[in-house]
C-alpha cells in the first residue's frame, strides 16, 4: 500500500509540469506579459524599461526555467494589474470557489444518488425513462442558462432569493471583520454565531449550488443507475434474491456499496468538470472566486495572474486525482499495484 | 447496393449505415429516444442551412425600412421573439446562431478527429518513447478542465475576438484541443488491440508498409466507434463554443450570431424581468444539444448488447430481415419489457 500510494503520488509530477509547460509557452505566444497588458498605455521607453526590470527581454528558455524554479518553491509572481502576490490572489478567491464547490456537490451527491438507485430499481420503467431523460437534460443545459432560468424564476419573479453575488453588503462587511476568517462563509457566520449571516449567506448560496449542482447530478445519476444494474446482475445478488431478501433490500443493501468503488474514482474526474463549470457559474451570478476572477484578468491581459490560476487548477485536479486513487485503493485491494 | 451482388450475407449499404443500422435495431423506448434525437438533429441542421432565407433580419441588422429597432421590446409582430438590448432581433439571431454553431462543429470535429486519428495510429501502432510522451500529455490535457484549456487557445490564437471566419478557426482549434486527447486515446486503444490480430501479422509477412497496414487494415477497424464519439463531441463542441461565448472570448456579434454571446448579454436583463433575450438563445442551445446527446447515446447503447433494449425472442417476430443471415441476427432480439 505505501509503495503504490507513493509510485501514484509521484506520477502527480509530470501532469502538473507538462500543464506548466503548456500553459507558460502558449502565454508566451502573444508576447511578454507587460505589453500585454500595459500596452499602449504606457511610453515605449517605461514600457521597454518595466519588461527588462522583470526580466522578459531574456531569452525565453531562461525564462522558463526560472519559472518553473519559482513554482516548484510555490511562487507564482505577482499579479502586473493590481500587483497582489498570485499565491494571496488565489488563497483569497480560491476559499469562494472552494464554498461555491462544496455546495455544489452536497447537492449533486443528494439529487444523484437518491435518484440513480431508484433508476435502477425501475429499471426500463417509466421512472427510469424520466430520470434518465432529466439526467441528459442536465448535462444538455449550459450552466449559466440554468442559471438565467432560476434567476428569472427565483428571483426576478417570485422573489425569494437573491440576484447575485455571495452575501448582501453587510454581512461581506462582517464577515471581512472576523478575526481569523476561513474564507468559507457559512463557516464563519456559524462560528461567530451570526445566525442573519448565516441566512443570507445560505440564501445567496442556494441557486449557484442547484445551478453547478444539477449539471454533476446528471453525470452521478448515470454513473449510480449504471453501476447499480451492473451488480445487481451478480451471482450474491442473486444468491440474496433466492433467499427471499427483497428487491429493495438488495438495491439499497447489497447492490449499492460494491457500486460505489467506480462513482468515487468518476468523482475525481468530475472535479475538472465542476471547476469549468464553476468558471461559468461564478461569472453568470456574480460570485467572486478564483473563475470569476479568471476572466477578470483574462480580460484586463494580465498573463501573470492567469497562468498563476490555471496552473494552480492544475494543482487541483492532479492532486484531487491522486487522493481519489488512493481512497479508492484502500477500499478496494484489487486496485493496487 | 453492390455489396447484395458480392455477398449474400451482407444487408444493402443503407441499412449498415452508422445510424440507419441503429435505428432498424432499435425498439420500443430506445428507437423513441434515437428518433427525438434524429428529428431535433435535423431541425438543427436544416435551420442552419436554410437560416439566410428563414431569417426576417440579418444577424447583425439594427434596421429595417421603418426605422431602427426599439432595444428590449417584448415579443411583438414585428419581432415575434423580441429584441436584445443591443437593438437586435432575437428570432434572427437565434436562428443564424445555429449556423454559427454547425460550422463550428464541423470544423472542429473534422480537425480533432484527422488529428486524434493520425497521432492515435502512430502511437499505438509504433509504440515507444513517443508513444509513451503522447500518452502522458494527452492525459494530463484530458485531466485539465476543458473550458479553461479552450479559454486560453483562443486567446492565444485571436486574441479574444475577431471576424467570421477567423473567430470560427480561433474557436474550433480550441475546441479541439479539448478533443484530440480522447480521439486519440480511443484510437491508441484500439490499434494496439488489433495489432495483434492475425490478419495484421500475415500482411506484414506478405510485405505490406507499416503506413498501408496503419490505413488500409488498423484504420478501418479501429474507426468502428466514430460515430458514437462524433456525436457526443459534436454536444460538447456546441457547449464549450456557447461556453466561450457566454464569458466573451467567442466570435464579435457583429461577425456572426453566437448562442452564447446573446445569453451573456441576457443575464443582465434577467435581473430586470426581460426573459426573451435569454430564454429563446439559451433553449436552442439545449434542444440542439439534447437532439445530438440522444442520438449518441442511444448509437451507444444499441452498439452495447448488454444494454440494448431486448427480451422475449417472441416465436415468428425474429424480425423482418431473418434471411440476411448472421449480420442480423442481433437485430432478431425484438421486442422490449416496457410499459
Amino acid at each position: 500500500m505505501g509503495t503504490y500510494i507513493l509510485i501514484r503520488f509521484f506520477l502527480i509530477i509530470p501532469t502538473i509540469f507538462i500543464l506548466v509547460t503548456l500553459v507558460f509557452f502558449l502565454m508566451r505566444v502573444i508576447g511578454d506579459p507587460i505589453t500585454a497588458a500595459q500596452g499602449g498605455r504606457l511610453p515605449p521607453e517605461a514600457l521597454a524599461q518595466r519588461i527588462h526590470d522583470a526580466g522578459y527581454d531574456r531569452p525565453i528558455l531562461v525564462q522558463y526555467l526560472e519559472y518553473v524554479g519559482q513554482v516548484a518553491t510555490g511562487n507564482f509572481g505577482t499579479t502586473i494589474t493590481d500587483r497582489r502576490p498570485v499565491v494571496e490572489m488565489i488563497i483569497t478567491f480560491g476559499t469562494a470557489t472552494l464554498e461555491l464547490a462544496i455546495n455544489a456537490l452536497i447537492v449533486a451527491l443528494l439529487v444523484g444518488i437518491p435518484l440513480g438507485l431508484i433508476a435502477a430499481y425501475r429499471r426500463d420503467k417509466a421512472p427510469d425513462a424520466f430520470l434518465r431523460f432529466f439526467a441528459i437534460l442536465c448535462y444538455a443545459t449550459p450552466v449559466f442558462f440554468a442559471g438565467l432560468l432560476m434567476k428569472l424564476a427565483f428571483s426576478v419573479w417570485l422573489g425569494w432569493l437573491p440576484v447575485a453575488g455571495r452575501a448582501s453588503t453587510r454581512t461581506e462587511l462582517a464577515m471581512g471583520s472576523l478575526a481569523a476568517p476561513t474564507g468559507i462563509y457559512w463557516l464563519d457566520a456559524l462560528r461567530s454565531g451570526n445566525m442573519a449571516a448565516f441566512g443570507d449567506v445560505a440564501a445567496h448560496s442556494v441557486l449557484p449550488a442547484l445551478t453547478l449542482g444539477l449539471l454533476t447530478a446528471g453525470v452521478f445519476l448515470r454513473l449510480v443507475r449504471t453501476n447499480v444494474i451492473g451488480t445487481l446482475g451478480k451471482d450474491y445478488v442473486e444468491a440474496g434474491r433466492s433467499r427471499g431478501v427483497s428487491n429493495y433490500r438488495l438495491v439499497t443493501k447489497h447492490a449499492y456499496k460494491p457500486a460505489l468503488i467506480p462513482i468515487i474514482t468518476v468523482m475525481g474526474l468530475q472535479i475538472a468538470l465542476l471547476l469549468g463549470g464553476a468558471v461559468l457559474t461564478e461569472s453568470t451570478f456574480e460570485w467572486k472566486g478564483l473563475g470569476y476572477q479568471l476572466v477578470q484578468y483574462l480580460n484586463a491581459r494580465d498573463f501573470v495572474a492567469v497562468q498563476g490560476i490555471v496552473v494552480m487548477l492544475a494543482v487541483i485536479v492532479a492532486v484531487t486525482n491522486f487522493i481519489v486513487d488512493v481512497v479508492a485503493a484502500l477500499i478496494d485491494p484489487r486496485v493496487r499495484y | 447496393m453492390n455489396a447484395t451482388k458480392v455477398s449474400g450475407r451482407k444487408q444493402p449499404l443503407i441499412y449498415r449505415l452508422p445510424v440507419i443500422s441503429h435505428f432498424r435495431s432499435s425498439v420500443g423506448l430506445q428507437r423513441g429516444m434515437l428518433v427525438t434525437g434524429m428529428v431535433l438533429a435535423a431541425l438543427f441542421l436544416l435551420v442552419a442551412v436554410f437560416a439566410p432565407w428563414i431569417a426576417p433580419y440579418g444577424f447583425a441588422q439594427l434596421s429595417d425600412a421603418a426605422g431602427p429597432f426599439p432595444t428590449q421590446q417584448p415579443p411583438s409582430p414585428a419581432h415575434i421573439w423580441g429584441t436584445t438590448v443591443g437593438g437586435y432581433d432575437v428570432y434572427s439571431r437565434v436562428l443564424w446562431g445555429a449556423q454559427t454553431a454547425a460550422v463550428v462543429i464541423i470544423v472542429a470535429v473534422a480537425m480533432s478527429i484527422f488529428l486524434g486519428v493520425a497521432l492515435g495510429l502512430v502511437s499505438g501502432y509504433f509504440g515507444g518513447w513517443l508513444d509513451r510522451t503522447l500518452v502522458v500529455i494527452a492525459d494530463a490535457i484530458y485531466a485539465f478542465p476543458s473550458l479553461l484549456l479552450a479559454i486560453v487557445m483562443s486567446i492565444v490564437i485571436s486574441h479574444g475576438q475577431s471576424s467570421f471566419w477567423g473567430g470560427i478557426v480561433a474557436c474550433s482549434i480550441s475546441i479541439s484541443v479539448v478533443f484530440v486527447p480522447q480521439y486519440f486515446r480511443v484510437i491508441r486503444a484500439e490499434t494496439i488491440r488489433l495489432k495483434a490480430e492475425p490478419y495484421v501479422e500475415s500482411a506484414k509477412v506478405v510485405g505490406a508498409s507499416s503506413i498501408r497496414i496503419m490505413g488500409r487494415h488498423i484504420f478501418k477497424n479501429a474507426t468502428r466507434t466514430l460515430p458514437l464519439i462524433f456525436t457526443l463531441n459534436a454536444s460538447e463542441a456546441i457547449l464549450t463554443l456557447a461556453g466561450l461565448g457566454f464569458l466573451g472570448f467567442g466570435i464579435e456579434p457583429t461577425s456572426a450570431a453566437e448562442w452564447g454571446y446573446d445569453l451573456n448579454k441576457a443575464i443582465a436583463d434577467a435581473s430586470s424581468g426581460i426573459w426573451w433575450t435569454g430564454v429563446y438563445p439559451g433553449t436552442a442551445i439545449v434542444l440542439t444539444v439534447l437532439g445530438l446527446t440522444l442520438v449518441g447515446e442511444s448509437i451507444n447503447d444499441l452498439n452495447d448488447p448488454r444494454l440494448r433494449g431486448r427480451k422475449k425472442a417472441v416465436a415468428g417476430k425474429g424480425g423482418p430481415d431473418s434471411t440476411a443471415g448472421t449480420q442480423a441476427a442481433p437485430e432478431a432480439e425484438a421486442e422490449v419489457r416496457l410499459p
